[in-house]
Parts: structure tokens; sequence; C-alpha cells
């Protein structure tokens, strides 16, 4: 804010003259190069914002270590034994907690005027829900290898071996994706930030806690086990439990496919509809 | 920029309904090619909702419109390609960097990340952003969000700019920079249609301007002509002594033979009157000056842009103003 940089000042002409490269209209952004825009956003906002650093490598340690020690022994015998059992669960919940940022985001960009600004360029609108997750992909790698490598740190075993493991990623890659669409249909339908923000990690408090990521269904009273059945994150978390150990019922995989399936069907088409609509 | 019809925006009897709410009430826009034009009316006038549906936004409820010869329900894709908007709210993400919401501004409007970057930078320098460019907004002072948000509707030059009160909360520095770029973005040939509540930036900005009050067109025309539109000028007197103000009050009003105006600056020393021709204004000055009055200061003036609006309204632009600003998120 100095008067020297007033004087460097470029001219008119040189800012809006459409001799200047830049400030032609360029052809119309195709669907895939919108999408690589919002991904491109969504890693740039990895770096500056520390909630989504902290969801994404922080809070997934910090749980590993107060669960598997302070409450390893009393669930399981011992701390050891506990963490082959939640170590995958708690990758999965790490992945949920994180999957909730860019759907926050959205909303933010709903309430403020960027979303008015999007709509008024010429880009393939559905990209900022595409690509915004194809960003997420690389944060929720992040998310998922942290928890991961202080668990065999620490002395998690998987049974399923490299290739175990590696296709748990997988799924939770796939599972995430479609979770998201659930926190992104909160996002499209309450205008106001803290509201949604509110409601979003209420829900995500309540799927977290009522599934199996923290003790078997098994040991929990019948109408308990009947909720947590029936809780996505349950069949997530088995699902991975049981590829990282190797020893996945086949009946488990499909109910873990089917989770992702109904999320994306229950949430995703009105999510859409109500994002093209808006303001409408 | 011949090619272009005369009219970059043209609406007929356009219609915006909110539930019992006729937001916008049989609206009909002409801005001509070429020209700043000012849209100027109080809160809750629909100005917002007007640049809403004539950006794509929004969708009328009936009437039409057309921007840049397209239709903004039928051709809303080749509205989007030729316009830019600088709304109300500000469109940035508050983490990321000045120059980052440049560039992503850029690819939104298809240019690839190199030139978007050199664009941005460039548009840094012309709002003397230079220095904040690398720092995330959320530091920003709010006359620098101001300049970097309507800095990223000009990322690519837009034949035309929608802009929603480009100015509010600016200080009047910022205020000048981002006047400055509106004219040059018009010398070269752009269209630049702009909201306010500012009178003084309708007076000195626009070519062009059209008043509107509850959804309707009110007047238009240049501000000159607006202005010219109320015959009588006014007269304006500071007095030395303020006790003296009833008495000078009653000398005016017999010289000229118009009611004095009951002051709403609360300044007791000033006093205005309306006034048909200066022969007359002379006169009331040299009653006042046999009376032995001291007058310290006196203009004669055209109207204000505000005094016509009130004369056709029967309000002023101001009103409200408060009520929305509450709205803006902070």
């Amino acid at each position: 804010m100095t008067s020297s940089s007033t004087e460097a000042r470029p001219a008119a002409a040189e800012i809006f003259s459409r001799s200047v490269a830049g400030a032609q209209r360029p052809p119309a952004p195709g669907p895939l190069f919108a999408c690589r825009t919002f991904a491109w956003r969504t890693l740039i906002k990895l770096k500056y914002v520390q909630d989504h650093l902290g969801t994404a490598v922080v809070f997934p340690v910090i749980l590993t270590l107060v669960f598997t020690y302070l409450l390893g022994g009393a669930i399981a015998g011992s701390p050891r034994e506990y963490l082959q059992f939640f170590l995958p669960g708690v990758i999965v919940l790490s992945l949920v907690a994180s999957s909730m940022m860019s759907a926050l985001t959205l909303n933010r960009d709903i309430a403020t005027g960027m979303f008015d600004r999007v709509r008024s360029t010429p880009i393939w609108q559905p990209a900022v829900l595409v690509g915004t997750m194809g960003g997420d992909v690389l944060r929720y790698a992040l998310t998922s290898v942290v928890p991961l490598a202080l668990g065999l740190l620490l002395g998690f075993r998987p049974d399923g071996g490299f290739s175990g493991v590696l296709l748990a990623l997988l799924y939770l890659q796939l599972f995430t994706f479609s979770v998201s669409w659930l926190w992104m249909f909160f996002a499209v339908l309450i205008p106001q930030p803290t509201a949604a923000a509110g409601i979003v990690n209420l829900l995500q408090f309540i799927l977290l806690f009522g599934s199996n990521i923290l003790a078997p269904q098994q040991t929990m009273p019948g109408w308990l086990e009947a909720v947590v059945k029936l809780n996505p994150v349950t069949h997530a978390a088995t699902t991975t439990r049981g590829l990282m150990h190797g020893d996945l019922a086949s009946g488990d995989l499909g109910a873990g496919l089917l989770a992702c399936a109904v999320l994306v069907v229950l949430f995703a088409p009105p999510t859409v509809l109500l994002y093209s609509r808006k303001q409408r | 920029m011949t090619t272009n019809p005369a009219l970059a925006i043209e609406t007929h009897e356009l219609v915006k309904v909110y539930g019992e709410t006729r937001a916008v009430d049989g609206l009909d826009l002409a801005v001509r090619t070429g020209t700043i034009h000012g849209v100027l009316g109080p809160n809750g006038a629909g100005k917002t909702t007007a640049i809403k549906m004539l950006t794509t936004l929004l969708r009328p409820t009936s009437g039409t419109a057309t921007v840049l010869g397209h239709d903004v329900v039928r051709e809303a894709s080749a509205v989007r390609r030729r316009i830019g908007l600088t709304g109300q709210t500000m469109a940035l993400d508050e983490d990321m960097t000045g120059l980052q919401n440049l560039i992503l501004a850029g690819r939104l409007q298809g240019l690839r990340h190199g030139p978007a970057r050199a664009r941005g930078e460039q548009l840094l320098a012309a709002f003397d952003l230079t220095e904040v460019g690398n720092r995330l907004v959320k530091t920003y002072s709010g006359g620098q969000r101001r300049r970097i948000d309507v800095a990223a509707s000009m990322v690519v030059t837009p034949e035309l700019l929608f802009l929603d009160e480009p100015t509010t909360g600016l200080d009047p520095r910022s205020r000048s920079e981002v006047w400055q770029m509106i004219r040059d973005l018009v010398r070269d040939g752009g269209t630049v249609l702009l909201t306010t509540q500012y009178l003084d930036e309708a007076d000195h900005l626009a070519d062009e301007l059209t008043l509107i009050d509850q959804g309707r067109l009110v007047a238009r025309g240049t501000p000159p002509e607006l202005k010219a539109s109320r015959a009588e000028g006014v007269l304006e007197v500071q007095l030395v002594d303020p006790a003296r103000r009833a008495e000078a009050g009653a000398l005016l009003a017999g010289a000229i033979g118009a009611s004095v105006e009951p002051d709403s600056d609360s300044n007791p020393s000033r006093l205005s009157v309306k006034i048909a021709d200066a022969d007359r204004a002379a006169r009331a000055l040299g009653e006042l000056a046999r009376a032995g009055i001291g007058v310290e200061d006196f203009s004669l003036g055209k109207p204000s842009l505000d005094t016509v609006f009130l004369a056709l309204t029967g309000h002023s632009t101001l009103d409200g103003t408060r009520e929305e600003e509450a709205e803006v998120p902070a």
C-alpha cells in the first residue's frame, strides 16, 4: 500500500485491451478442466486450512493413542490386542470426519457470493461437486495412511498382508466418496453455515459412535445391535477389518458395497437436483 | 464494438415474485452499449434481484430480458460466456490467497493455469494489491477484499460487467481506484451496469441512470437530465449567527417567494430555499445584507439526485440502509 506501487500501475490499455493475451476470452472450459480446477482448489486449501490438516493428520493420531492405551486394555484385554480390532475402525472414523470438510466449504460458497460467481461462469456446473470430490481423493489417502503407519508402528499386524491393506484402502476411498454425498446433501439443503455445520457434526457423531468401530456389535444389547447393523459405517468398518485381516466373509463384503450404493443412490440425486435448482 | 447492437441490456415487463413479494415488478431497462449505467434506488427496490435475473442466476417470473442479444433464460450459457459479475456479497475463498482467488476466477473462465496466474498478477498490480497477493484473503482489510473481488470479475475482460454496489464499505482511495478501473473498462468498449446507493457515485461515474423504486422504473436519463427535470435550483446559506436563523428564513422566503426547507442536516446555521432563477437569489442575499445578518457562505446549485429521487418517489434513496447491511455476513 505504498505510493510507489500506485505509480507502477499498468495503464488501462494494458489491462483491458483485447490484444493482451490474458484479457481475451478463452474458449469455454471443458468438464474435465472444470473438475481439475475444483480439485486444485481443494488441494490448495489442504495446505492452508489447519482444520483440514488437523482432521487429516492430528485427529487420527490422537484417537489411535487414546483409545488403544486408555481403553484398549479394558475392552480387549490388552492394548495390542485391541489395536488389531480398532485400527481399521479408526481409519474409517478419520475418513468420515475428514469427508465433511468439502461439504462445509460448499455450504460456505452458497452462503457467500462464491456460488453466484461460479454459476455466472460458463463452466460445467456439476464440476463444483465432482471436481471437489476428486481433489479429496488425495486428502483421504493421506488421512488413511497416517493412522495406518502409526498402527503398524504400535504393533498392528494385518493378516491380509500388503494386498489386503491395499484393497481395504481402495474400498475406503469408495466408501468415503459415498458418505460425502450425505454431507453434500445437508450442505446444499441448509443455507446457514453454522446450522449446517451443527447438523453435520451431530450426524457424524451418531454415525461414528452408533457403529461397531469401537467395540464388536455382538457385545451390545439386542436393540442397539439392531441399530448399529443399520448404520453404513458399521458395514464399512467390518469390510475394512475383513480385508485387512484377510478373513472377510463374502456376505460382509456385499453389505459393505451395498452401504456405499445406498448412500449414493439416496443422497447424490437430490443433492445434484437441489444444487442446480438453488435460487431458481 | 461497432457491430454490437445499440443496447447491451433490454428488459420488458420483467417481474420476479417471491411468494407475496413482487421484488421486481414490471421493470423496463435499456442500457446502451459502451456506457456506464447506474441503477439507483433504496434497499429493497429490486436492484439485486434484477441483476440476478440479468446474470442468469434467477429465473424471471415473467417478462423478457435480453443481454448482449441473448435471452437470459433460453440462452443462459451464451450470456454467461460474455459477462462478469461482482455481487454484493464477497465471492472469495478466505482460505486462499488473493492471487489464488484470481487464478481460480481465471480458470473458471477457461484460462489455463499459467495465463490465469499472469493475468492475476497483472490485476493485483492494477488494484494496488501486489504486496498482499500471497497472503490469505482472511487477513485482508475490507477495502482489499472488495478490490480483489472486483478484480476477479475482470480476469477475462467482460463485454458486460455487472457490479452490485461495488464500492460499499470502501475507503475513498479504494473507491476512486475502483471507479478508475470501471472507466478504463468502458473506454475499451465494455459496458458496465452498476447498482449503487451512493448518489455521488451515480452522479460522477454513470453516463446514464435508471432510478428504480419498489421494483419499478421511476425515471431514466443522464444525471444532468434528471436534475434538470426538477426545474428549480437550491440556494443554500450558511449564517454567521445561528440565533438569527428564523429572521433570515423569513427574509429569504419573502424575497424569493418560496418556503424555507426545514434543514435535515441539523446544522442550526444553515438554510436552504428552492429557487427558480438566479436573479432572485441575488436579491435575497441583498436583503440579508441590508438587515445586517452576516452570511458566512452561500451556494446556488442544481438539486441533488437525492432531491430528484425524493420528489419522484416521496422518499430518499437512503431509506433502509441499515437493514440490508445487517444481512451481509461478517
